[in-house]
């Protein structure tokens, strides 16, 4: 438990001569809630394929749960939960044959499944039929049962790409209970969104501007640093300062 | 971690998708029979009923026998006889004419001399290859007409001799049921399954599997057994109701055939995971599954035009068409009755494609998401 859920040294992704990603350091504590916040285009997307082994990093290097991205990828999907912004269950199938599905791919036996579904639904308090559609769920409890079934197999780290993206506030608020009950039975969330509100809920925050971590710390420290009252005014100080190089336009 | 529950765990999903989609599982159980039946009555290339005179310049008993055995033939409809030549152009020009016979003046006299005897066959071949075949039709019984004279009289010379072997009959049905078959094949295997992928890539649940511990081969492995079964269901259904509805002969071995029908389907399913991994869209996958498979089956396969009669150029494209040496198999076991000696070079080369395409199919999904 000592060594850290994530480490990034220097992890750096070129796409022909576009940098999108340009030697980002970090590191995510075991059962930290990790916010990774940033404009669109600034690079979030480009570091969490990187992390979850989706792209190879041009430079630099990461452990993730303990393995290296690049020469022990297998052993880190086994490892993490990944849930996206796009919706990652299947809509034809029933909320049981999802859960089925996931749970065979992470190697859980069928009884292990039954088990631990029927904890995970009583956890949710998941009131329609396990027999049900995932189509004919409300949105919002598609987002949670999604979030669930990317924790099933118990991974170390969970990472989840705006999975708030589209649901109503009262679901949001539902969903980041969720967060902090899995973070408080231990397990790491790197989470990046567009809710500034949202951020303030993060253990710590990183807000990466043009493919570099612009700011690293807790919302406190980061509101105190940059002198002022909330983190919207951190997050605009930080884009004005992209614009006035010149580089963004406004 | 075991591989085999997770990959089955996939499979099971892939099946559930499958079954679960009643429609296009209806259309693609049936739709290949519809096919068939619609190959076998309607597109036909043989034809009955063709219109043919006689030009007898005189009455007598021989071309008496040879209008009898027109009329006779099933294939022809005999009109009244010509007395001369000279009208079977306005009647051909008027289209009210198939197909003339021009017998020489004298002609019994010239059969009792053991004379050359020159018949003239004029037919209509505004269509070039309906031409011919009436043409070959009128040589064939007037071949018999010969014979039956030279065995009654002795001394009457054959000069045409035409053979038409392994498909005696010229049913067009025999030969359409093996390019049939590749086509449903290629169908339901290429163009299902770059769907079926390029589906979860547009969804986003590709990522899901791509971050999971399935393996990418684990991913196309499930993928492509389902729809390797139902290509197999397909291939047997249509066998059958080739068999049952239009008697098409079946000579050689039905497990090389079917092990044949399988390699194809591979090949197929590979090339649809090929085009899943390198295009972004499911219309994009489709299109691309369509034209690149449907296309090239259907012109350059031999299954309606023959690769013989294509130009140089055209003729060394089809080298690199997978139907084309399938279709020589299946012609080749069902209608000849030739076995793995003979068509091992075809079954050879459909599996280096595999092999070749396989491999590409894994890298380019082993790419990840770009």
């Amino acid at each position: 438990m000592n060594t850290p859920a994530i480490v990034a040294r220097n992890l750096t992704r070129r796409f022909g001569t576009f940098t999108a990603v340009d030697h980002i350091s970090f590191e995510v504590q075991s059962g930290e809630v990790f916010g990774f916040l940033g404009a669109n285009g600034a690079g979030k997307t480009t570091a969490i394929r990187m992390l979850t082994g989706l792209l190879a990093p041009s430079e630099g290097e990461a452990t993730v749960a303990g393995y290296d991205i690049r020469t022990a990828a297998d052993r880190v999907r086994e490892r993490i939960g990944y849930m996206s912004q796009r919706f990652s269950l299947y809509d034809d199938l029933t909320v049981r044959e999802n859960i089925r599905l996931y749970g065979g791919i992470y190697g859980l036996q069928d009884d292990e499944i039954a088990r631990r579904s029927e904890v995970m639904l009583g956890e949710l308090e998941f009131t329609p039929p396990v027999t049900a559609m995932v189509r004919a769920l409300p949105l919002g409890w598609k987002q949670k049962l999604a979030f669930s079934v990317a924790l099933l197999h118990q991974p170390a780290v969970v990472f989840l790409d705006e999975p708030t993206g589209g649901v109503d506030p009262i679901t949001r608020r539902q969903f980041w209970e969720l967060i902090y009950r899995a973070a408080a039975k231990g397990t790491t969330v790197f989470v990046t969104t567009h809710y500034l509100d949202e951020a303030e809920y993060c253990d710590r925050l990183s807000i990466m501007v043009d493919g570099k971590v612009a700011a690293l710390g807790t919302p406190a420290a980061l509101k105190a640093e940059f002198s002022v009252a909330s983190l919207d005014d951190v997050f605009v100080t930080l884009a004005r300062g992209t614009a006035s190089s010149g580089e963004r336009s406004p | 971690m075991s591989a085999r529950p997770a990959l089955l765990a996939f499979m099971r999903k892939e099946v559930r998708h499958l079954l679960r989609d009643r429609q296009t599982l209806a259309i693609l159980l049936l739709l290949p029979i519809a096919q068939l039946l619609l190959f076998g009555f309607a597109v036909r290339t043989d034809i009955h009923a063709v219109r043919v005179a006689v030009v007898a310049p005189a009455s007598d008993a021989a071309s008496a026998a040879l209008r009898t055995r027109f009329a006779n033939s099933g294939r022809f409809q005999l009109l009244p006889a010509v007395p001369h030549a000279d009208s079977l152009e306005s009647l051909l020009r008027r289209g009210q004419l198939d197909v003339g016979v021009v017998l020489p003046p004298r002609l019994a006299d010239r059969l009792t001399a053991g004379e050359a005897t020159r018949v003239l066959v004029v037919s209509d071949a505004i269509d070039p290859n309906t031409g011919t075949t009436m043409q070959t039709y009128a040589i064939a019984i007037l071949r018999d007409w010969q014979d039956a004279l030279g065995a009654a009289r002795g001394a009457v010379r054959i000069e045409t001799r035409l053979r038409m072997r392994f498909n005696p009959t010229l049913e067009s049905v025999n030969l359409f049921v093996p390019g049939l078959i590749a086509l449903i094949l290629t169908m339901v295997t290429s163009l299902m399954t770059a769907i079926s992928l390029s589906r979860e890539k547009e969804r986003g649940t590709f990522e899901v599997l791509l971050v999971s511990p399935l393996h990418p081969w684990q991913i196309i492995v499930g993928k492509v057994l389902p729809y390797l079964a139902l290509a197999m269901a397909n291939v047997v259904s249509v066998l059958l109701a080739a068999w049952l509805v239009f008697h098409v002969p079946f000579q050689g071995s039905v497990s090389l055939l079917l092990s044949a029908s399988m390699l194809f389907a591979l090949v197929g399913l590979a090339f649809g995971v090929l085009i899943a991994a390198i295009t972004n869209s499911q219309l994009a996958a489709m299109l691309a599954a369509l034209g690149g498979t449907m296309l090239p089956n259907t012109m350059l396969s031999g299954l309606i035009f023959p690769v013989t009669s294509m130009p140089l150029p055209l003729q060394l494209l089809t080298n690199i068409v997978p139907a084309r040496w399938f279709i020589e198999i299946v012609r080749g076991i069902m209608l000849k009755g030739v076995g793995l000696s003979v068509l091992w070079p075809q079954l050879l080369i459909l599996s280096v494609m595999l092999a070749v395409l396989l491999t590409l199919a894994i890298r380019r999904t082993n790419v990840r998401l770009a």
